[in-house]
């Protein structure tokens, strides 16, 4: 079977779909997630959707809507927890996390269902998309997408700064309860494509990627939308043209795609930042004395090849451990 | 006319202990007020009580006249809380840090107007940061980042604005700046209310001085120098602290921290 042919069977069309989707709404979801330093909420809402899975599989009902449900609760009560903790509650949140995970299991045995069911939700199983799945993909994904960025203004605010938008007139914990509920959809969104055990990374990583090079939080959302669709979709196409007698799915594969991408991302933003340091302009505090350089045979300027730093209403040209301000015929010591 | 904003017979309880205890306390509209006072004298608590970030246990609060729990109008408030740094877990520019103070006037899911625009562009010339606008706050020295917050609070055109310890661990020609900032908000007619340990560079602009000690009003006159504050009347002799942020919120220790719905550590904040 070509390339050609495989994309054109409904089941890769669909899973293209799904993977899309994905790609844009989680990372969106992320990218507030990462402001407030919740990158591990996702992770935690993925262990407690498990139990909603299980529960789903046991009374025989959508395990998607169950998860839905579930993964809200879960969603809510972390919020609850962090809200009225002193710090982070990042031991209570655990104890969350691993009772959820437990009780899928758990759960999920007394259904009967087999190692294989569940792990289509722990790890993903794009390719058993159903059309009628497409379409629950396609809606809450699209309103995820829709709340996170028509509402990004008040979003950011609440996010940056909880008690400055409390003052605005904002009501925060509307905007709490939102954002938790928005994380819960699209990990349930993204239960099909990355699972439920690597969903947090669709929408951590390309953020932490996209931060390395960004300076506003619009590129930065943008970005990691981009990345994310670029992760999910290329790593599904990856996963299907894997050789056959091998079998590469795609969860993990849109995973270590996106980590890739943190790969080479990160030291762009090591050289940035060091560069953005190196040419920060020095304290606005004029030298000790007088002092000037010895013999200077070199002469500075605009493509000298030497670091100018701006310093107060001139340049100092950087070299040795030396800063050089030019003064006249000659070099002052600054 | 009706005061700016008022406190009367204000108690506030953090824990169950009352920290706050008839405070009696009215700012008169186009009054720089400083509100000063050792660490742990109440200052921060009470200007946080002022905008409702921390519930009364007994008085009442009134912004322009209206009761706290009645009062919608806050675009005509500019809270700059206690920051040591106006960045956050992923990178914003200065002007979308800026804009955000713009929310108390816009409608939901509107872009941004020209009127918006404006104002953000003209907090940031105050400020002195308008070159800066396309920067990352996180790229800023500290003392910038606090006149991001200031920036921010202006933004929205507040006639009143509650600064809490805008100054604390900001070096001399920031603090500078700082005052030059506050001293063209007075000129407008702006109502200040100003938390701070010290005042240095914005004592010329301070109309009145009111400083707590243990939780209740010590002083409440003309301005005072730096030295008198700290006499030993007013609280525990001086000691330098510049790490305000950092001491608001003793650390927890090791025992993993699980609170119930019950548990309310933080004394009843709002939130």
């Amino acid at each position: 079977m070509s390339t050609l042919e495989l994309f054109e069977l409904p089941f890769m069309q669909r899973a293209l779909i799904a993977a899309l989707l994905t790609g844009l709404a989680a990372p969106a979801v992320g990218t507030f997630l990462v402001q407030r330093r919740l990158a591990l909420m996702g992770d935690g809402i993925g262990h407690v959707a498990v139990t909603g899975v299980a529960l789903g599989l046991l009374t025989g009902t959508s395990p998607t809507w169950a998860a839905v449900l579930v993964a809200i609760v879960g969603a809510v009560a972390i919020e609850i927890i962090r809200e009225r903790g002193q710090t982070n509650g990042d031991v209570a949140l655990a104890l969350l996390f691993y009772g959820g995970l437990a009780g899928g299991i758990l759960v999920s045995g007394l259904a009967g269902a087999n190692g294989s069911r569940i792990q289509q939700f722990l790890f993903g199983a794009i390719t058993t998309t159903s059309p009628q799945d497409v379409i629950i993909t396609l809606v809450l994904a699209v309103a995820v997408i829709g709340c996170c960025v028509g509402l990004s203004p008040q979003l950011f605010a609440v996010a940056q700064d909880q008690e400055f938008a409390r003052v605005a007139g904002l009501r925060v914990r509307f905007y709490n309860v939102l954002v938790a509920v928005l994380a819960a959809v699209s990990v349930t969104v993204a239960m099909r494509t990355v699972g439920l055990l690597l969903v947090s990374a669709l929408m951590v990583v390309p953020v932490a990627t996209a931060q390395q090079v960004t300076r506003s939080f619009r590129t930065t959302i943008a970005a990691a939308m981009a990345l994310g669709t670029l992760a999910s979709v290329g790593g599904l196409v990856v996963s299907a043209l894997a050789p056959a007698g091998t079998s590469v799915t795609p969860g993990p594969t849109i995973v270590l795609l996106a980590l890739a991408g943190f790969v080479l991302a990160w030291p762009v933003g090591v050289w940035l930042r060091h560069r953005a340091r190196l040419r920060e302009p020095f304290a606005p505090v004029g030298p000790v004395a007088h002092e000037t350089t010895g013999t200077h045979p070199h002469e500075h300027g605009p493509d000298c090849g030497h670091l100018a730093v701006p310093h107060v209403d001139h340049v100092d040209y950087v070299h040795d451990g030396h800063r050089h301000a030019p003064h006249g015929a000659h070099y002052d010591e600054h | 006319m009706t005061p700016a904003v008022e406190i009367s017979g204000g108690t506030v309880a953090i824990g169950g202990r009352p920290i706050l205890r008839g405070i009696d306390l009215s700012v008169r509209t186009g009054e720089f007020l400083a509100l000063m006072g050792a660490n742990g004298s109440g200052k921060s608590t009470l200007v946080r009580a002022l905008v409702g970030l921390r519930p009364l246990a007994q008085g009442e609060v009134r912004l322009f006249g209206t009761p706290l729990d009645d009062f919608g109008t806050w675009h005509r408030i500019g809270f700059v809380p206690q920051r040591a740094s106006a960045a956050s877990g992923v990178p914003a520019s200065v002007w979308e840090v800026v804009a955000a103070g713009r929310l108390t006037r816009r409608r939901l899911f509107r872009p941004l107007s020209r009127a918006d625009r404006a104002a953000i562009h003209e907090a940031l010339e105050v400020v002195g940061l308008a070159d800066r606008r396309t920067d990352a706050v996180s790229h800023l020295s500290g003392g910038q980042q606090q006149r991001v917050l200031i920036a921010r609070a202006l933004a929205g055109q507040p006639e009143l604005f509650l600064l809490d310890e805008p100054t604390a661990g900001v070096d001399l020609p920031n603090q500078e700046a700082l005052a030059a900032t506050l001293g063209r908000l007075k000129d407008r007619g702006a109502t200040v209310v100003l938390v701070a340990h010290e005042l240095g560079p914005m004592r010329r602009l301070v109309d009145r001085a009111i400083v707590m000690r243990d939780g209740r009003v010590a002083y409440d006159g003309p301005p005072l120098r730096d030295h008198e504050v700290h006499e030993p009347w007013f609280a525990e002799p001086h000691t330098h602290h510049h790490h305000p942020v950092a001491e608001a919120r003793p650390r927890p220790d090791h025992a993993p921290h699980v609170s119930s719905p019950l548990d309310r550590p933080s004394g009843g904040e709002r939130s």
